[in-house]
């Protein structure tokens, strides 16, 4: 008897919520709009934050490919750099850089809202955070990569100084014109129809141009041009190195996919063609360098793939992946004629890189977002992509290079010639690395 | 007595230690060094740019033994030693005045 009460009673539990059911409507995407919508809010915060989280860790990625493609007489340095650009450069991208990128901007040239992330004050919308957290760390890849230019000879106190400016003005002011609207903003570029979904011009580019201008005001290292010839200067771990092109390519993850800011179904594309034009990055460096230096270079096979990432960044969202295979591949071949370019016949000395693998082909990944376009390609398209190419070269280029050449009259911007042998790593910061190793000049002359 | 020294190449630091174990030498001692021979160093590329290395990397190995042992320990390294390639490096044989074991305090050939 017991059990058939206790029977009838669990059926009834049961059928409690089946007949509340049944006398509300059948649910419907209309019927919950609200609650899909509260749903989606959170899976886009949760996407842009962790995004976000993946792009602050490429500043490790710069940090071990600087370091392992320098000498380890200037490891301790090159940590300090790309430690202080991030800290530094994000205190200044709160105070400054955030309003002239995204701030109401009336004339489309820069914002003029927002100075000390304001706009969270006034309207306690958790976005703006979630939205500038992942802006930071943008502004924070586009300094870091000036410092691999000018890498084993800039004195730390001016390092310090260029890259607070160039995460507070050079890099915000440019961004403002392209990527104004995704908050407050409106640029003049954005306007026009430019594309450049996460940054190939806007961050890689901008890096890069500002990394040039340092490493011709700066000079060469001591030693890397003996009678006008170029001469290698190995660097020091090419496993550090390795590690940090790993590291930056997972980042790179959230840098392209992450910039859909939003939890969709555009992910997918995205992170297919950033695969994609990586791999034949590095394969396109990898037969290019066979070709011309008898070997496969794997320091510029490396390189490879961090310009099939670069090639990719703008037109991630906009090309088909067959396109991006092709866009990596020409990024992997251009980045190693380009590093030997820059190196041998313009006689700018580069340590990583950075140059060839941002600058140049940031701008090779810009057009090809224009020409490469899945919905077919205009004139006017590639009119304006070239037009954003040239805004950034001639906006960044001048600027950095008034910067650096203000610094060099007044703090200096290079470590003293003896520090510079004895490694900045002593001089700068009076510790070794290394302190159990040999870590000074060998006789050859390339020293480790 | 004589005190041999042998530069060769790393790889075959094993090889010759066990070919000189086997004739029954009572020690021997392993320096890393680098230097230069008829070579000259050789050339490597580093980002499109060649460069000489003007110092490469060798094991020098040092033994000491009696007289009636040199000949045969000369053999033994030179074959163990021996790749055939350039770089296999070389023997250098050296007078020896007095071999002292500090914990015994035994002197010449005892020693060894």
């Amino acid at each position: 008897m017991k059990r058939w009460i206790a029977l009838i009673l669990l059926t009834l539990i049961l059928a409690v919520p089946l007949m509340a059911f049944a006398e509300d409507s059948v649910p419907t995407v209309t019927g919950n709009a609200e609650a899909i919508s509260a749903v989606q809010k959170n899976a886009d915060f949760l996407w842009t934050l962790v995004a976000a989280f993946m792009v602050f860790f490429m500043q490790a990625g710069f940090a071990m490919v600087e370091a392992g493609f320098t000498r380890a007489k200037n490891t301790v340095n090159i940590i300090m750099k790309n430690l202080m650009d991030m800290s530094l450069g994000a205190i200044a991208y709160w105070a400054i850089g955030f309003a002239l990128m995204f701030g109401v901007s009336k004339t489309g040239w820069f914002g003029t809202t927002g100075f000390f992330l304001s706009d969270y004050a006034a309207d306690k919308d958790p976005w703006t955070l979630a939205f500038w957290m992942f802006q930071v760390v943008f502004a924070a890849t586009a300094a870091t990569i000036v410092s691999g230019a000018m890498a084993e000879r800039t004195k730390f106190v001016s390092y310090l100084m260029y890259s607070v400016v160039i995460s507070a003005l050079i890099y915000p002011v440019f961004g403002s014109w392209a990527w104004g609207s995704l908050y407050k903003g409106s640029g003049w570029l954005e306007g026009l129809g430019f594309i450049d979904f996460a940054g190939s011009t806007v961050v890689h580019s901008v890096g890069g141009w500002a990394a040039l201008a340092g490493a011709i005001v700066i000079g060469p290292r001591i030693g890397k041009y003996v009678n006008g010839k170029a001469k290698a200067m190995p660097g020091h771990s090419i496993t550090t190195g390795a590690l940090g092109v790993f590291i930056l390519w997972f980042g790179w993850y959230g840098f392209n996919a992450g910039s859909t800011t939003a939890a969709n179904t555009d992910t997918a594309l995205i992170a297919v063609n950033t695969t994609l034009a990586a791999c034949a990055g590095a394969f396109g460096a990898m037969i290019i360098s066979w070709i011309k230096f008898r070997k496969p270079d794997a320091t510029m096979t490396l390189n490879g793939t961090l310009a099939g990432l670069v090639g990719i960044t703008a037109g991630c969202a906009n090309v088909l992946p067959g396109s991006a295979i092709l866009i990596g591949l020409i990024a992997g071949v251009i980045v190693v004629l380009s590093v030997v370019f820059i190196d041998q016949t313009l006689k700018v000395d580069d340590p990583v890189g950075a140059v060839s693998v941002h600058g140049v082909c940031g701008a090779w990944g810009t057009l090809a977002a224009g020409l490469f376009n899945a919905d077919g390609v205009t004139m006017k398209m590639i009119g304006v992509q070239l037009l954003g190419m040239g805004a950034a070269f001639l906006w960044v280029f001048p600027t950095a290079y008034i910067l650096f050449r203000v610094i060099k009259s007044t703090i200096g911007l290079r470590a003293s010639a003896e520090e510079e042998r004895e490694g900045l790593d002593l001089g700068e910061h009076g510790l070794a690395a290394y302190p159990d190793f040999q870590a000074h000049t060998e006789p050859t002359g390339a020293g480790i | 007595m004589k005190k041999i020294e042998a530069i060769i190449k790393h790889f075959k630091l094993d090889e010759v230690r066990d070919a000189l174990n086997k004739i029954d030498i009572q020690g021997m001692n392993v320096t890393e060094v680098k230097g230069f021979g008829r070579q000259k160093g050789h050339m490597e590329v580093y980002r499109g740019v060649e460069y000489e290395v003007k110092f490469l990397p060798k094991v020098k190995l040092g033994v000491a033994v009696a007289d009636s042992k040199v000949e045969q320990v000369l053999k033994v390294i030179q074959e163990s030693a021996k790749t055939g390639e350039i770089g296999d490096g070389k023997i250098f044989v050296y007078n020896l005045e007095n071999v002292i074991r500090i914990r015994t305090g035994e002197k010449g050939e005892e020693a060894l």
